[in-house]
């Protein structure tokens, strides 16, 4: 009896007992679930700080590679600047280029001057065959932080013996503001459009005649010029030059006063993209005293020179094709005594030139050029007599240039400075070497 | 033609007395500075996409208009050697010479490729100082913003908080651009090509592309007929992708070479106004790296 009520305790109380607990249970499972909750709450915003974190330390580690590599790279590129430039005497040598000139000709009738022109200097149409032209060489570079300089001498083997020319020696500003620029010493004159670039850049193997006949192929002034750009969105260009050279057109002056000045203008622009063109207008004034080798010509000598250049390539881009129209007018009046006698003579001169790269490496151009003397009746029997005729010539080239630096050209000129006409041909190359050249328009 | 026109913005009209006036020696550069300086410059191109920037002339307008710069950009390393010593030493303008904070040469602030081991004409017009066509690797153009920035600020230090804020923006999105440029180029890597002249080296170095030949023999030396048919016999075993060259480029000989090995001819834009849509830098990588996936697909 007191086992079974015993038992049947223990039933009820086994019975009960689930009943007891299950209010417990159901809280703890339910703050349990709170917790686990809370738990992946935080655990999810702990991993996603951390996955940011590691978002932005990757990009911190790749912001930091680039530098690292870019600080590589600088310290690669100062190893290597410091390592390239030469640190000798030499670093400071000015740009050096030289170029070589030669040529074959074939000319029946060689000519030295012009009819009814005074001799200018050395012109004409040299010697049949082979001959080296002249040897260019040229030094430039900055002077200081306000000054240019350049020098320029050609060698040239005259029969037999090697002649040194002082082609050009001049400094110039580089410091001086608004437009203003001022050169001194031996230079080319900027009267012309050609007379300012160097005989290598010409377009044919001779000058035009007006500048043979005029200028002795090239003016160059001994002095000082002074030139002005205007702030304009044309280019506008004025200037002057004082020459106190004794050398052509001013000849035999040399005195404490210029012999020969120069006043001069020049416009300039873009047409579109594919045109540019300049135009020039200058006055050279010189007080000759007698020049001219057996009769001498003493007095003024007064000259209008007007030049206008178009270019055109396409879209201005001339690498490979482009064309390009030339022409300048001479004029000159010269008032004086000549081989004793009064004389009042005017001369004139023009050439016209075109040039067509139709391809890469080559060109063709073709060339009309022309002078004219009126030097009046009083002097039929001298050295000036009227040639009663123009003096012309017609020519065609063709060029060649497998780069920048080298040119091989075939001229042919049908020539009619004499009274009788000469077929000619040239051969010529011209090559360059040192220092890169400057593209001048 | 009227966009061609457009290209050639060659004396634009002052926006103010104040102005900076900037003359940039190619379109790359008038672009940058747009970006930095904004409304507070006036910017004269020298050079459009269409010309060859080594072989211009120092012509009249050019002159005229370097007279009144405050500063030059340009890319230096010699790209500009036939014309702009020329027309620095004609300009009457001291501030823009050599030495001085209105004279920018854009190469002096990037590692130049190609350097020549061999500094000799025989090797063709090579550039002693590396390869000049710099800007068409966009970490490149990184590097000279910041530097052309400073620049900026010492010229015209009044508006120093300015060009700093638009560089600071300029680079935060260019990073940006060049991490879009690196993920969408991935696929370009390896791919082989053909190029006119070493224009896009260090697009190329950038990209991993591999430029397997350039039509010149040398730099700067135009190819000859025997010269191109040895090219196309060494290439016809294992023909490149495409031929590629810049809008100055002489077409003939990138024509006749993809005609023979039958595999596409393309102009790239190479600089901003190369082509018709790209107007500003960002276009210009966005474009290029477009039309080198098309030849992918």
């Amino acid at each position: 009896m007191k086992i079974k009520s015993v038992v049947a305790l223990l039933i009820i109380a086994g019975a009960y007992a689930p009943a007891l607990y299950a209010d417990d249970l159901a809280a703890e499972v339910d703050a349990l679930r709170a917790l686990l909750f809370e738990t992946r709450q935080n655990y999810e915003k702990r991993i996603s700080d951390l996955e940011a974190r590691l978002a932005r330390t990757e990009q911190i580690a790749s912001s930091a590679r680039r530098d690292a590599s870019e600080a590589f790279e600088i310290a690669e590129q100062t190893a290597i600047d410091q390592t390239s430039g030469a640190a000798a005497a030499n670093t400071f040598n000015p740009s050096a280029g030289a170029v070589l000139f030669g040529r074959y000709a074939n000319v029946d009738q060689t000519w030295e001057e012009i009819p009814g022109f005074l001799p200018a200097g050395e012109i004409g149409t040299g010697e049949s065959g082979f001959s080296l032209g002249e040897a260019e060489i040229n030094l430039k570079a900055n002077v200081d932080d306000r000054f240019f300089g350049n020098l320029t001498f050609a060698l040239a083997d005259e029969s037999g013996e090697v002649e040194v020319e002082l082609e050009e020696a001049w400094v110039q500003s580089t410091g001086l503001p608004a437009g203003l620029g001022a050169t001194g010493g031996r230079f080319f004159s900027a009267a012309g459009y050609l007379n300012q670039s160097h005989r290598h850049t010409d377009d044919f193997a001779d000058r035009p005649l007006p500048y043979q006949a005029f200028f002795g192929g090239q003016y160059r002034v001994d002095g000082v010029q002074v030139r002005w750009i205007a702030p304009t969105p044309l280019l506008l260009e004025l200037g002057g030059e004082l020459n106190w050279g004794g050398g052509f057109p001013a000849t035999g002056n040399a005195e404490s006063s210029p012999g020969a000045h120069t006043l001069f203008a020049k416009i300039g622009g873009d047409v579109g993209a594919s045109n540019s063109w300049q135009a020039g207008l200058a006055w050279l004034s010189a007080d000759v005293i007698e020049s001219g080798d057996t009769a001498t010509f003493s007095g003024d000598s007064d000259m209008t020179i007007f030049d206008v250049v178009w270019k055109w390539a396409p879209n201005g881009n001339s690498a490979s094709r482009n064309f390009k129209i030339q022409g300048e007018y001479f004029r000159r009046d010269e008032t004086g005594i000549f081989d004793g006698i009064a004389y009042d003579g005017e001369q004139t001169g023009w050439y016209l030139q075109s040039v067509w790269q139709f391809a890469p490496r080559w060109r063709v151009g073709v060339r009309h050029d022309a002078v004219n003397a009126d030097n009046g009746p009083l002097l039929a029997g001298t050295e000036l007599e009227d040639p009663g005729r123009r003096s012309s010539r017609d020519s065609l080239m063709l060029d060649w240039s497998p780069s920048e630096f080298s040119r091989l050209r075939l001229q042919y000129t049908n020539d009619q400075v004499l009274s009788a006409t000469d077929q000619q041909w040239f051969l010529q190359y011209i090559m360059s070497i040192g220092a890169h050249g400057a593209h001048a328009f | 033609m009227k966009s061609i026109a457009a290209l050639f913005p060659l004396l634009l009209i002052p926006l103010s007395a104040s102005a900076v006036e900037i003359f940039a020696c190619e379109p790359e550069w008038a672009a940058l500075v747009q970006e930095l300086a904004g409304d507070k410059a006036t910017i004269t191109v020298a050079t459009s996409a269409f010309q060859d920037p080594h072989r211009l002339q120092a012509k009249p307008s050019l002159i005229a208009a370097i007279r009144s710069a405050d500063m030059v950009i340009c890319t230096g390393a010699d790209l500009e050697i036939g014309w702009l010593p020329l027309l620095l030493r004609r300009a009457g303008n001291p501030g823009i010479q050599p030495g001085n904070p209105g004279n920018f040469m854009a190469a002096d602030y990037v590692r130049k490729l190609e350097i020549p081991k061999l500094v000799d004409r025989s090797q063709g017009d090579i550039h002693p100082q590396g390869n000049p066509h710099i800007h068409l690797d966009p970490r490149n153009i990184r590097r000279i913003s910041i530097a052309l920035a400073r620049r900026l600020i010492d010229l015209d230090p009044a508006n120093a908080a300015y060009y700093e804020t638009r560089q600071a923006d300029f680079q935060s999105r260019w990073n940006e651009a060049i991490d879009a440029w690196e993920q969408r180029a991935e696929a370009l890597a390896g791919l082989r090509l053909v190029s006119n002249h070493r224009s896009f080296s260090y697009f190329a170095a950038w990209l991993d592309i591999d430029i397997v030949a350039t039509l010149e023999p040398k730099p700067g030396i135009p190819a000859s007929g025997a010269q191109l048919a040895a090219l196309l016999e060494q290439l016809s075993p294992n023909p490149p992708v495409a031929v590629i060259r810049t809008p100055y480029a002489n077409e003939k000989p990138s024509r006749w070479l993809s005609a023979r090995l039958e595999i596409p001819e393309l102009t790239l834009p190479y600089t901003v106004n190369g082509a018709n849509n790209v107007t500003d830098l960002y276009a210009l990588f966005d474009e290029s790296i477009t039309m080198l996936q098309e030849l992918l697909q």
